[in-house]
């Protein structure tokens, strides 16, 4: 029998501030608020919380946090890389500690302006400037030229275009299943605004072969997830939303948003994650009822179907087809709108989503959604969960 | 414009591109190549490495057309480029002056050199 993770810790409690493209709020202000309304969620209080984790890329520090919602000592305080990456693996860790007896209450949490302040969509000089290794590999990318996340992700595009006959309405497909969940979700920043395909299409270009549509939010706002034993998790509020796996993946030749020196390019760290949540879990794609995959541009949606199992190499496509993404077809997906129709809070407020599935209380319910499984991001070292209702 | 950053693992590739070569790290070991470089051979385990002078002929693998927001220091619309090295690295360049149709997966491509100033020069690529 080999010894896994699952079951052993759960997400009780989420919280979030409004999504907006403008908070008025510092971005520290932001995850206070959301790790308030997460402990008001499941009944804990600031007392319980003895663990921070968060992303490396937040800008308010675990102690920061701490000071400002008066937790008195932290046990356990951590930060994971890469970016949108780091979603689910914020998870992982507070699952590991609560699970070891590290700490008993941690609270995962990403804030931030990244649209009324330091834009994601725009071409980051900090990115190409930073002393570290980061910085090294991307001197093979900007100075060329190539320096914004939709630019990195056309080059994967169009390959992907190339190798399987795609084109840019599959990718399309994504935009709109999104959308049409955003649509009737009141937290949505395009809430009761569906698109068409022949408005994904008509969008403008932004990087050929990447669309406007095809392209995810810049949004202002907070989530927070609070996690806690299995055991202690029984005794809160909340139906709990148990870790029946989590787990990180990085492939051969890893870079952050430009591995293309593979032989094949796509995301083969994302084939990592997904090996290691069937093996943790037991499961299968074929049980999952539905999935959040992290969307920040259309095609990696379907190059994370292929990589995770539910279809062959190539056959993404096929799969999108006849509204099979949606609610009411075969594996909905980003059911709270997805990051380009609820907001990008770079993959947290997807996890939180799974939780309200886990629960039964999303807008967007699907029947029977006893395991959901929820990614981070793509084109980058990344991470994942399966979440599972008991 | 952005500058890149250089260390010593990397400061042979941009002397190279000053005097008008394209080089490519080489395993002084094993012989192989790789782009881009790193201190170490990951395919033996070598510290010791050179390099070779590239014949600066490749085939583009993939290309985008930049088109929104701006870039610091350049033009839009802007094609860049994913080029397999005839020497069988791959590696990223702008391509100016092409028109986006002009462009494929498959299309032979020719080093050329944009000198920015007295300290930086990058490869650039032309139709071949």
């Amino acid at each position: 029998m080999s010894r896994t993770l699952s079951g052993k810790a759960a997400i009780v409690g989420i919280g979030a501030t409004e999504f907006s493209k403008e908070s008025g709020r510092s971005e520290l202000q932001l995850s206070v608020e959301a790790v308030q309304h997460a402990l008001a969620d499941c009944g804990l209080t600031v007392a319980d919380v003895d663990g921070l984790t968060t992303f490396t890329m937040d800008t308010s520090s675990e102690i920061a946090l701490a000071r400002e919602l008066g937790v008195e000592e932290l046990r356990f305080f951590s930060r994971i890389n890469y970016g949108g990456g780091a979603a689910c693996a914020t998870v992982q860790q507070a699952a590991m500690a609560v699970a070891t007896g590290v700490a008993d209450v941690v609270v995962a949490y990403r804030g931030f302006n990244e649209r009324s302040e330091s834009r994601f969509g725009q071409v980051s000089v900090a990115a190409a400037t930073q002393v570290n290794t980061n910085g090294l590999d991307n001197a093979w990318t900007y100075p060329m030229g190539l320096g914004t996340p939709a630019a990195t992700v056309a080059m994967q595009a169009r390959r992907y275009l190339h190798e399987y006959g795609a084109t840019s309405e599959d990718f399309g497909r994504v935009a709109v299943a999104d959308r049409r969940h955003a649509a009737t979700n009141p937290n949505a920043f395009f809430y009761g605004k569906p698109i068409t395909l022949e408005d994904h299409q008509a969008s403008r270009m932004i990087v050929d072969p990447l669309h406007l549509l095809d392209c995810c939010q810049e949004s202002d706002g907070a989530v927070a997830l609070v996690i806690t034993s299995a055991e202690r998790a029984r005794d809160l509020a909340q139906t709990p939303a148990y870790v029946a796996a989590a787990a990180q993946g990085s492939g051969r030749d890893q870079f952050v948003m430009t591995s293309y020196y593979r032989d094949d390019i796509g995301i083969p760290e994302m084939g990592v994650v997904g090996r290691e949540l069937w093996r943790q879990s037991g499961l299968a794609p074929a049980d999952m009822p539905m999935a959040i995959l992290y969307d920040h541009f259309t095609p990696y949606v379907l190059m994370q179907l292929e990589e995770l199992g539910f279809c062959g190499r190539g056959e993404a496509p096929d799969f999108v087809k006849d509204g099979a993404i949606e609610v009411g077809g075969r594996l909905p997906l980003n059911t709270h709108g997805g990051q380009l129709g609820e907001a990008y809070i770079h993959g947290m407020n997807g996890i939180a989503e799974g939780v309200r599935q886990i629960r039964g209380t999303s807008v967007n319910h699907v029947a029977d959604a006893h395991h959901v499984l929820v990614t981070a991001g793509t084109g980058v070292p990344t991470s994942g969960l399966i979440l599972a209702a008991g | 414009m952005i500058r890149p950053m250089v260390n010593r693992d990397s400061a042979f590739f941009w002397e190279g591109t000053q005097k008008g070569e394209l080089r490519i790290q080489s395993c002084n070991a094993c012989g192989v190549l790789r782009h881009p470089p790193g201190p170490a051979c990951p395919a033996c385990g070598a510290l010791d490495r050179g390099y070779v002078v590239a014949s600066g002929l490749g085939t583009v693998f993939s290309y985008v057309v930049h088109r929104h927001p701006p870039v610091p220091g350049k033009e839009l619309p802007l094609v860049i480029a994913l080029i397999d090295l005839d020497e069988g690295v791959r590696m990223v360049g702008e391509v100016p002056g092409v028109e986006p149709e002009e462009i494929a997966i498959g299309t032979r491509l020719q080093v050329d050199y944009n000198r920015v100033d007295d300290e930086l020069t990058l490869p650039i690529w032309r139709r071949a």
